[in-house]
């Protein structure tokens, strides 16, 4: 520490580079993270600008010409629609769940252990959860026979091959990331606040409103934009578990088709472009709206 | 603070024990109906099979050449946990220790490949991998599983290496041990919880990791997971038993290392480091 404030000091006489860079914190030490992020360059940043450039090079026609295929033919640009359709829902779902669930867990003696078992979905992978929802939804499965024999419907619900198929996974697999983020977000927060508002005379609805709610909304709309992101690039239980080819057709199987069965690796690019582009929107509308919160009157009562 | 017992209270406790007690019977549910079926003689119509055996495990194991796949599977994996630590560790090393300009926008580099979903980035990179002609092959498989796993282990050892007391190597320093001693010999054995940590949960990660490998991975390239899709994709070419067979073997495999895993570490304090960087 020293030693650096006197470089920077004596930088005044024409420092040589080695100098200059040491002001500037980079000695050797500091050079060790040069090959991890010459790494990440050259295998995510430069992908990225490969396939936006490439994007811009179809096949056939102008420089939008991929784009405005895209936006043009209801097959593709429906995908965006379909995907939102499944992602936001399941999404909202989950945090619904997820923020009771973590208030009532928070000072659960055996929390550890249901942590644990949340943690397990998310190893198993979408392809696993898949493969044991097609026989436990199946029309001839635990949960249909369940229902018919305690009399709650007729005959049995159509729930695999369709759209509730994949929107059902979507729960499953990202209800426990939502709910450890949560949780985590719920148990940082200091117990001396809401104590002393319940000292003042608030109820247990006014501390949820006034204490945890503010508090809480930042962490909130990360774990949102977290999860939407995951939901919306869903891929394997969309084929596995829905119709991939009408009413779970998502965006990640049009660009999946168009690189590896029409080999159109440009179209491909700009699918997987306009993907990230959706989901970039929507981060920044949620992160957006976390601040008009923050700015907003706190009486309002909107979240 | 938990003095209200009125009687909405109780309700609303109970409403959410039984939401979860829900979620939790579904989830056994689907996991167990996953491993009956693996050993089901013939199982239509009925709540239970009509009779068990074990040998779908066996035309399993010789249908989806089970054995090259584990066998590919765990080098990937190894080379993967190896090779992530190796880059992983000293980038978490240098942003723990030192304050220089850039380090937000390098920590910016860091983060991204995590917040993006695998498949928006894996077809530009398959793409990319195709072009230099290593997609298809092992060397491709493992760069594409390492874009994630680099930036995961860089954010779970900063923190870290950030409560290693740094006089202790500055003490090595003044006894005249040089970076790479102090590296040797002081920090390698304190780190050493960490890194354990950090590369079983690459291993756990990437034994689960589908779209990349998927979207690289060749015939003789495939982990167990992306031979699991493709089994359950082609489904009704071969019997159900024998894909949910081959289910009951991967999740083995990944349960195995997840609860080796959760030895180490404890899932919630894991996000709450993620999130404080990120």
């Amino acid at each position: 520490m020293t030693s650096q404030t006197a470089l920077s000091g004596s930088a005044a006489d024409r420092p040589n580079l080695r100098r200059r860079l040491a002001a500037a914190g980079w000695d050797r030490i500091t050079l060790l993270v040069l090959p991890a992020a010459a790494f990440v360059v050259l295998l995510f940043i430069y992908p990225f600008a490969y396939g936006l450039v490439l994007s811009f090079q179809p096949a056939a026609g102008g420089l939008f010409a991929n784009y405005a295929k895209f936006f043009s033919d209801p097959y593709l640009y429906d995908t965006i629609g379909t995907t939102m359709w499944l992602g936001l829902p399941a999404t909202l779902i989950n945090m619904a769940l997820a923020l009771p669930i973590a208030f009532q867990v928070r000072h659960f003696r055996w929390q550890r252990i249901l942590t644990t078992i949340l943690v397990i979905p998310i190893t198993l992978g979408t392809v696993l959860v898949a493969e044991g929802l097609l026989t436990y939804l199946g029309p001839q499965g635990w949960l249909n026979r369940t229902l018919i024999e305690l009399g709650v419907i007729g005959s049995p619900v159509r729930l695999i091959h369709n759209y509730w198929g994949v929107f059902l996974s979507l729960v499953i697999t990202g209800f426990p990331f939502v709910f450890l983020l949560t949780l985590s977000y719920v148990t940082g927060i200091d117990p001396a606040l809401p104590q002393a508002a319940a000292t003042l005379g608030a109820g247990p609805a006014s501390r949820f409103r006034h204490i945890f709610l503010p508090l809480l909304v930042p962490g909130l709309a990360v774990a949102f934009c977290l999860a939407f992101v995951q939901a919306f690039s869903v891929f394997p239980s969309a084929v596995l578990l829905g119709a991939p080819a009408g009413p779970t057709r998502v965006i990640s199987i049009a660009a999946y088709q168009a690189a590896f069965e029409q080999y159109d690796h440009s179209m491909a690019s700009a699918i997987a472009m306009i993907m990230g582009a959706v989901q970039l929107v929507v981060v920044v509308a949620v992160l957006g709206a976390r601040t008009l919160f923050y700015r907003g009157p706190m009486g309002s009562g909107k979240g | 603070m938990r003095s209200v017992d009125s009687l909405p209270a109780k309700l609303w406790n109970s409403l959410i024990w039984l939401v979860i007690g829900f979620f939790l019977l579904n989830l056994f549910g689907l996991i167990s109906a996953v491993g009956v079926n693996s050993f089901a003689t013939r199982w239509l119509g009925t709540w239970f099979p009509a009779g068990y055996t074990t040998r779908w495990y066996f035309s399993a194991w010789d249908e989806f050449q089970l054995w090259d796949v584990l066998l590919v599977t765990m080098e990937v994996v190894l080379a993967v946990v190896v090779l992530s630590l190796l880059l992983g560790v000293p980038a978490a090393y240098a942003l723990a220790r030192r304050e220089f300009s850039g380090k937000k926008l390098l920590t910016l580099l860091f983060v991204l490949p995590l917040l993006v979903p695998p498949i928006t980035y894996g077809i530009p990179l398959a793409t990319v991998l195709y072009q230099v002609h290593l997609a298809g092959t092992m060397t491709g498989v493992i760069l594409a599983n390492l874009v994630p796993t680099v930036p995961f282990v860089i954010l779970v050892m900063t923190p870290f290496i950030e409560q290693i007391d740094p006089r202790l190597e500055s003490a090595a320093r003044v006894f005249g041990a040089n970076t790479f001693k102090v590296f040797a010999y002081v920090l390698v054995p304190l780190l050493a919880p960490g890194m354990l940590a950090a590369g079983l949960l690459v291993l756990v990660r990437t034994v689960a990791m589908f779209e990349l490998t998927f979207l690289t991975a060749g015939p003789s390239s495939q982990t167990l997971v992306v031979a699991l899709y493709y089994s359950v994709f082609a489904a009704g070419v071969r019997a159900g038993q024998s894909v949910d067979a081959m289910a009951m073997i991967y999740m083995a495999t990944t349960l195995i290392w997840l609860f080796i895993a959760l030895r180490f570490v404890d899932p919630t304090q894991l996000v709450t480091r993620v999130k404080k960087t990120s």
